[in-house]
Order: C-alpha cells, then structure tokens, then sequence
C-alpha cells in the first residue's frame, strides 16, 4: 500500500476502455510468473487502445515507449466503464509492470474491479463524476486517499474521489491472499514468501 | 423470504437464511472452471500461496478446458497447455479435455454444460467473463480473474457481493426470423455496455421459457457486455430435461419467491422487435439490419460460445441451403459435439456440413478461432482492415485481430443472410 499520496504524471483515455486495449489478447501467452517474460505485459500495456484515443486530447501519444518495458504515466484517467471486457488478470497486471500505481475513472467493469483488489496490482480509483475531459496526457497530479481528491498541479483544479468503500480492507491489507490470512480465512502455511513476483510496496 | 432466484443461491451457500443486494459473503462454491489462457497463471499464483505440495479443495469441482489457442503454432500458447496438462496429473484432476485426444471439447461454456456441469441452484465461477453462460441452468455462474480462481482452488470459497436482480420479460412467441441473440442485442442497445453494471440480469417472459436451451445461453452468454455480473433464467422443465440427461448429480432448483424485489423490471413484446446488428466498436450501437443494408463486408464469421452452437448453425443452415455465399464465410463450431451435430444433423436431406461446403464456406476446428483474435495465425483472424459480420459477442477495436478491422454482431441467422450478399441483410428475405 503506497503512502497516502500518490504523486506523478497522468495519460488520459476515454470511457469504456476495454481489456484487449489494456492487453490485446495475442498478448495474453506469457508466462506471469516468470520474470523475463512478466516484462513483456508492461512492454504491450495499453497498446491496443486506437491511435486517436492513445493519450487525450490529442492522442497518438505512446502510453509505453518503442524498446522500453515501463511506462513514463504512472497514473491513468479514464471515464466510464474502465476495463469492460474480459475476465483476464493480465490487465490489471500489464498496468502494474508497467509502473502505473494508480487509475482514476468514473466507473469501473466489476472483474477489472476485483482484479485489481483482489491482486493488489492497481487501485481502482472512482471519480465523482466524468473527469477525463479535465485533464491532459503529461500532466502533473496529486492524488490524496486522505482527502478523496485528485489535484491537476498545473492548473491548480482537484476533483473529489469516491471513498474505497468495503474494497478498503481487501486494498489496505494488500490482497486477498493477504486479507484472508489476516482475518484468519487462510493459515500461514509454513511458506513465508506469499507475495508476488515484483508486486507493488 | 422475499428473494430473487441469485439472492437464494448465494444465501444458500453462505449459510444463511438471507442476503441482501450490496452483502459481502463468503460462498462454497460447486465447480471451479478454468482454460488455457488463465489457468496457468491460477496455477501459479495457487502453488506460490499454498506451496509447491499444496492439494487442490476437491478434484472432482474443478474443471480444466483448453480452448482459446489450440490450432496455432504459437509456441508460447501451446507451453501453455503443457502447463495445464502436467497440473492435472500432478493434482489427479480428471476433468480435463485435452488437446488431441478424442477428449478434447472446445470452447468451454459449451462444453461445460455438454459434460454435465451445470445445475440449477448452483455456484459455478470460471476464470472466463462469458462464465455467465451458464445462468441459463438457473445457477449462480461468474467470470473472475487468476487470484480469485487460486483462491478457490486452495479454500472451496469466495467473496461475493449480492448483486440486485434487473428483470427482463419477453412477451409473446418468437417469430422465426428472431433468435435469442437478438433479444439480448435489444437489451444491450436500450440500457449500454455498463446498463447492468454489478447487476444481475433474469430473463423471463413466453419467449424465453420458449426458447431452448441453448438459445437460453445465448442470451445469458451477453450479459457481461451490459456489464452484468451474472445471468439467470428459472429453471423449469426444459432446464431439467437437459441437466438430467447429462449429470447424474442430485440438484435443487430454486425459484424467486413471490415478492422477490428487482431493480428493475422491463417488459418488451416481440412482435415489435426486428432482426439487430450491433455496429463497431461496441455491442451498444445496435441499428435494425434493415436500415444498414448499405453496409458492405469483407466476411462473415460465425461461431464462439454465443453463435458457434448447433443451435446457430441449424439457423444458418435454414437461409444457405441452396444458396451461395458471396463473401469469405467461416464456420467455426464451438465443441466437438457441435462439429458432429454438423455432420449427423440433416435439413432437407443434406447434413448441415454438406450445406455449408456446397454454399462454399470454410469450416474450422472446434476452439474459440478467431472470437478473440488470439496468434496470428488462427483461422478467420482478422490481420487488415476487413469488415466482418460475426455472431460473436464483442465488437471492441481488435478484439477479432486487427484494430483497423470492423466487427458487426449479429444472429447466425443474419449472418447468413450476409454471407449471401455480401452486405448487411435483414433474414427476412430469405425466410419467406
Ligand atoms: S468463444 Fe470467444 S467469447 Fe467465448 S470463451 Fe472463447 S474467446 Fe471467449
């Protein structure tokens, strides 16, 4: 779990980004736990979004550049709908390894959703309202979870997030795995190392 | 108790006597389903949380289907079942329909069914969004990511947040150039890809306990493009028929009860709805066929879990016996099952299959093909710019391959239809 603060540089989509342009599916063939390839999820992370949406306002931005396995953006702003699609963990993933730490959208597809919880690879953040328009790809922001607010640093503009809701224990704990064995749910086998392969601190 | 038939089945498993929309429970669940694409990354995530020698809750409850990348030589798609193959025999699983034995099925939300894993009053959660497919059995069915399945794998249990029940009723009897896709196409168009969001979507009404039951997944199968979490149908006699032919296992259906409460509750008469096609990129931009016969296609595909049963080429068959088709036509059926339904299945004296080849279609092997793009070389794939009608279930920019591509949705009976053209035809024509 991050500090309470979640600092740096935003990319802008549209509503209803689905998970074949989070991962398009041809993609999806890696192997998650092994390192190497892990990094190909980052490298081909929001690459199926179309070119005109790719970074709003003016997309054709790069959301990964050409030979790098990160991304600049740390954290996204999207509409409605984010991650519709596909049941596939690979989304949530894909924007983990490649750094982003946080997304903003109005509303989110319930799998996605749960995913991203339940995997501790991203926090879904909810927006009051349709705050995409509001920002754009490059922007400096502040996310404050104390506050429920996300400010644009360039223009001085915050918009009100929703409270994390009953996800905040699951988020807070850092995952289901790790939520169920501290509610008691699941024993701590004799296994110590029970978190994920370049997991989020 | 004043539930809904989803309400019951999550009380049912949590040990109460109650729930209510917007809970938090722990459920048991009955069987666990999960394929290629994200079984190995279960897997993984199971043996790092319970450890290398970890056991499975009940070998009998989980379910192992390859069917997404199975004709490709893609050689990271093809470790992928190797991995699935040696968990099965490290766990004793003997649910698992291999890839090149005479066990192999195809697309796993027909197989499912087919192999006797759907009951009504049930909880069955697959690592596959369309696992909603299976609410047509009157059960609780779900898709949910790799570390929920790894969870359920090691505990038999998952967190479920009731969802609240929106109610659709069709009136009236189906007239024969509808299918059930149309139906859900209505829906879609009329409440968006995010109408249904957490929700539960019952289907009722004459014209869907008149529908079969595969029709009844059709419907259930496109619940998550309204952003439905789960679908369901009463069971009645037409479900019990079904499950009793293909499990043995005992199973309690479970009805709403009398002042059960939905969200919201939408009544439609069939007689006023005509044959739909959702336009890309989106299954909510649904136009009437008719008014988009101007629309040329490069292609027309059909087959997956929702237009890919023998259902749909039954229907297909009706409008190409006899006829050419004039654009690139690819047949894709869902299981192996479907594939000998084609062989042994006759419509005036000829099998289906014999129809489709003299039309001049393409037949492919049972899998998902081209539904979700997949390797570049899966057959039906989308590589350019082409412009397909398709009887699958989404229409985002590459979800068939390429995203300079365009996908229409529409009913195997329209696609036919197309296939005829080569534009966008409305099946009335050739149903007269
Ligand atoms: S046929 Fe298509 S929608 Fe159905 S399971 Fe396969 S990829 Fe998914």
């Amino acid at each position: 779990m991050p500090g309470s603060k979640i600092i740096g540089k935003v990319y802008v989509v549209g509503d209803n980004v689905d998970t074949d342009q989070i991962i398009p599916a041809k993609h999806l063939v890696y192997d998650t736990h092994s390192p190497e390839e892990r990094k190909l999820f980052g490298k081909y992370a929001m690459s199926g979004v179309p070119e005109d949406r790719s970074g709003l306002p003016e997309g054709s931005v790069k959301f990964v550049d050409e030979g790098k396995y990160e991304s600049v953006f740390n954290i996204i702003v999207g509409g409605k709908n984010f991650g519709c699609g596909s049941s596939r963990e690979h989304a949530p993933l894909a924007l983990q390894v490649a750094g982003v730490a946080a997304v903003v959208a109005q509303t989110y597809a319930r799998i996605f959703y749960r995913n991203s919880v339940d995997g501790g690879f991203v926090m879904p953040l909810e927006s009051v309202d349709n705050i995409f328009k509001s920002f754009a790809t490059g922007d400096q922001v502040e996310i404050d979870l104390d506050a429920n607010k996300i400010t644009d640093i360039r223009t001085g503009k915050s918009f009100g997030l929703r409270s994390l809701g009953d996800a905040a224990d699951i988020i807070h704990a850092g995952g289901l795995f790790a939520y169920a064995r501290k509610i008691g749910m699941i024993k701590e086998s004799d296994k110590t190392a029970t978190k994920k392969v370049g997991a989020n601190v | 108790m004043s539930m809904t038939i989803t309400e019951k089945i999550l009380a049912g498993h949590s040990g109460r006597d109650k729930v209510t929309p917007g809970e938090n429970v722990w459920v048991d669940v009955d069987i666990l389903m999960t394929h290629d694409v994200t079984g190995p990354g279960t897997i993984s995530i199971f043996k790092e949380e319970f450890g290398k020698e970890a056991k499975v809750w009940d070998r009998d409850k989980v379910v192992v289907i390859p069917d997404h990348y199975i004709f490709t030589e893609d050689q990271h798609a093809k470790r992928n079942v190797v991995f699935l193959r040696d968990f099965v025999k490290d766990q004793r699983i003997d649910n698992f329909y291999d890839v090149g034995t005479s066990d192999y099925k195809g697309v796993c939300h027909v197989a499912l069914p087919e192999e006797g894993y759907t009951r009504p009053g049930e909880v069955l959660f697959g690592t596959d969004s369309h696992t909603c497919t299976a609410g047509a059995f009157g059960e609780f069915a779900t898709g949910i990511g790799n570390t929920d399945a790894a969870f359920i794998l090691g505990t038999g249990k998952l967190w479920v947040k009731v969802p609240q029940t929106m109610r659709f009723v069709f009136d009236g009897e189906l007239p024969e150039y509808l299918m059930a896709k149309d139906l859900i196409l209505r829906i879609i168009g009329d409440i968006g890809v995010d109408g249904a969001s957490y929700a539960a979507m019952e289907f009722a009404g004459d014209a869907v306990h008149g529908l079969n039951i595969e029709e009844r997944m059709t419907l259930c199968n496109m619940v998550i493009e309204a952003g439905g979490k789960n679908g369901v149908i009463a069971p009645d006699q037409t479900t019990i028929d079904f499950v009793k032919s293909r499990s043995e296992k005992n199973f309690t259906p479970v009805q709403n009860d009398p002042d059960a409460r939905f969200a919201l509750e939408k009544k439609f008469d069939v007689s006023k709805i005509t044959p739909l096609v959702a336009k890309p990129h989106s299954p909510e931009n649904v136009e009437a066929a008719e008014n988009l016969s101007d629309v040329i296609v490069d292609r027309v595909y059909i087959g997956s879990c929702t237009g890919g049963k023998l259902t749909d080429f039954r229907a297909a068959a009706r409008v190409l016996d006899g006829r050419k088709t004039a654009v690139d036509t690819f047949i894709v059926p869902a299981t192996t099952d479907v594939a000998r339904g084609l062989r042994e299945y006759k419509l005036n004296g000829k099998t289906l299959l014999q129809i489709f080849e003299e039309a001049g279609c393409r037949i492919g092997n049972a899998s998902c093909g081209a539904c979700l793009g997949g390797p570049d070389d899966t057959f039906g794939r989308l590589n350019g710019q082409e412009i397909c009608l398709s009887t699958t279930n989404r229409n985002f920019p590459g979800r068939m391959g390429s995203k300079k591509a365009q996908v229409y949705l529409a009913s195997p009976l329209t696609a036919a239809a197309t296939a005829i053209t080569g534009k966008i035809t409305d099946p009335r024509k050739y149903l007269a």
